[in-house]
């Protein structure tokens, strides 16, 4: 096989990237996720449902999903406009908005969600004006929900910002010479072409939501039942030494937002392919 | 697979930006330029004197367009950027002046207290600032190795190596902890043997260079290996048919090549690795002055109610995630330059 690829290939440093590639790869990736699998499955079935279908586990997951897909969606809403600001007009400020946009990437979410916590609680910025409003504040769902817009917000910016960008204008102008309103022309011509890269970026502010840990307990409570996320439930089940049913809540989990992610590209392939 | 195309998006939305310069640049023949494509606010104003003074428009030379598109009302305009701005004004810009408004409120020496006078949360900076750089450091040459093999040579197997380096985008952060503690917990399947050998990984220092290196594995790999790909092998194979040996051509020809976008990763990879929550959470056993690390700091000092410590640390935090953002910005400059 290396032999193969040197006779076409005279570049050197195949045999000792691919070494340094797979042993790295073996260590740090396939060991693990051998030994979860490993570990899952020294359940017995019946055992491994008992772990993952439990009325706490049942709740963290409905919390989880609900949540995410919430944020998600918010997301779509707020970085649509957001990118469409960014590509369409030019004004002041607008440099700052743009790199504004990437700061939830960098910013750890350990920070995110000790912010939130402060800002949500009734004599919080936020609270104070969410409290007389009857919006409950810190340590509800509302909060993981804000939390998961705020490390999601640049997923939907970025995916669609590329794509608005390059957008023909020919359809519009042709649209308007047709004569149809902005409103019209928004709907009809510019949002069907921009709808597969919504759907990119909520999947991946969705997917972002399902694994957040991080900001999540700081603005959350964890209360079993109420605003316990799957991930704290991982853990609670960790600290207790449950290893087993640990890893199956863990699978269930990754085993969700996979097929979750599968779904929306099966959509997104079947919007391009009517869209081409 | 769809873990795959997830994190390939992952890393196009992450470094979008970048990409797109790099298109302009690159595959210039292929795209129309942008500005064709721009119509903005401003630049039709300016067109419409233009035109109402056909001299100024054939001095200028601006190319050909057809009729323009209305411009959307002026009240409409103004609404929508007042509501990006409300947007990002109050989701991302007021969290981040809040944290230094609390970090600061007692005053500098205070603050200043909050964070070196702290035995713990001297040692978890301390910490931090070791574990991340090592992290990013084995991350980046693996990922100039693995960049280097995938984006170069065509292999059986290719594919999956492709697919495997997207997975820990996929996977939780704290499922990634686990998988450690699966593995070199006490309970684990290689940590007493480990153990014999008086090695301790969990709950201790290389649980937390493993955690972290994990959760980060694709920032530099990803970055490189589409930059690889556009810049193609032309002047490599030149040099290799000039008679350079693997590490002139590395340093002489590749490497000046990728710097930057190398710098591009590295930067991603750090600030990641800097604020890994999740992973360090489960694996670190959190003990205060042997394996808390800054994140892991602001949430112990958070739950035992000692809010200005908290915010100290975490407007350290802060701090690093805004150069990171800077560093970012003036690199973007750079690549489209």
């Amino acid at each position: 096989m290396g032999t193969a690829a040197r006779q076409r290939n005279p570049l050197p440093g195949f045999g000792l990237g691919l070494g340094i590639t797979v042993t790295y790869l073996s260590l740090l990736l396939i060991l693990p996720l051998g030994a979860c699998l490993l570990r899952a499955s020294s359940l017995t079935p019946s055992a491994f449902w008992a772990a993952v279908w439990t009325e706490r586990a049942q709740a963290a997951y409905r919390l989880t999903f609900g949540t995410s897909a919430i944020a998600a969606a918010v997301n779509v809403l707020l970085g649509l406009l957001v990118a469409w600001v960014l590509v369409r007009y030019r004004f002041p400020g607008r440099a700052v908005l743009d790199a504004l946009v990437d700061l939830p990437f960098a910013l750890p979410t350990a920070v995110a969600g000790l912010v939130y916590s402060g800002l949500l609680v009734p004599s919080g910025w936020y609270g104070q004006w969410l409290s007389p409003l009857g919006v409950p504040g810190a340590y509800t769902r509302f909060a993981i929900v804000v939390v998961l817009v705020f490390v999601g917000f640049p997923f939907v910016v970025r995916t669609v910002q590329p794509v608005l960008e390059t957008l023909e204008r020919d359809m519009e102008e042709a649209a308007e010479l047709l004569g149809a309103s902005r409103w019209q022309t928004f709907a009809r011509v510019v949002l069907p072409s921009l709808f597969s890269s919504l759907i990119t970026g909520f999947s991946l502010a969705f997917a972002r939501g399902l694994g957040e840990y991080g900001s999540v307990v700081f603005v959350s409570g964890n209360m079993p039942f109420k605003t316990e996320i799957a991930p704290v439930l991982i853990v609670s089940r960790l600290e207790e030494f449950a290893y087993a049913e640990a890893t199956a809540i863990a699978l269930v989990l990754v085993a969700g937002s996979v097929l979750a992610l599968a779904a929306v590209n099966w959509l997104e392939r079947r919007s391009q392919r009517y869209a081409g | 697979m769809p873990a795959s195309t997830l994190a390939r998006r992952v890393d196009a939305s992450a470094s979008s930006a970048v990409l797109r310069d790099r298109g302009e640049t690159s595959v210039l023949a292929m795209r129309p330029h942008p500005l064709t494509l721009q119509l903005t606010v401003f630049e039709r104003k300016e067109k419409r004197v233009d035109s109402a003074h056909p001299v100024h428009a054939d001095k200028q030379q601006q190319p050909w367009r057809p009729a323009p598109v209305r411009d959307d009302p002026l009240w409409l305009r103004v609404a929508l950027i007042g509501a990006a701005f409300a947007t990002v004004g109050g989701l991302i810009l007021v969290p981040v002046i809040y944290v230094f408004v609390q970090a600061l409120q007692a005053g500098l020496t205070t603050y200043w207290q909050n964070l070196w006078g702290d035995e713990d949360t001297r040692h978890a900076i301390w910490l931090t600032m070791s574990v991340a750089p090592l992290s990013v450091l084995c991350n980046t040459l693996f990922g100039i190795a693995a960049a280097w093999t995938i984006a170069r040579f065509r292999f059986p197997g290719r594919a999956v190596l492709t697919t495997l380096l997207d997975v820990p985008f996929a996977v939780s952060s704290v499922v990634a902890g686990l998988m450690f503690v699966l593995l070199f917990g006490m309970q684990g399947y290689l940590g007493p043997m480990l153990r014999a050998w008086g090695i301790q990984v969990i709950f201790a220092w290389p649980g937390l260079v493993l955690a972290t290196t994990f959760v980060t594995l694709p920032f530099v790999v990803r970055e490189l290996i589409p930059l690889l790909q556009a810049i193609g092998s032309e002047e490599e194979l030149a040099a290799v048919s000039l008679g350079a040996n693997p590490w002139q051509l590395f340093w002489r020809v590749t490497l000046p090549n990728i710097k930057w976008g190398l710098i591009y990763g590295i930067i991603q990879c750090q600030a990641r690795a800097i604020g890994e929550f999740g992973a360090v959470y489960v694996v670190s056993g959190h003990i205060a002055g042997q394996t808390d690390t800054m994140p892991l700091r602001v949430e112990k000092l958070f739950q035992e109610y000692n809010n200005p410590g908290s915010f100290a640390v975490a407007s350290l935090l802060t701090i690093m995630a805004l150069v990171m953002l800077i560093a970012k910005l003036c690199l973007e400059r750079i690549l489209a330059a």
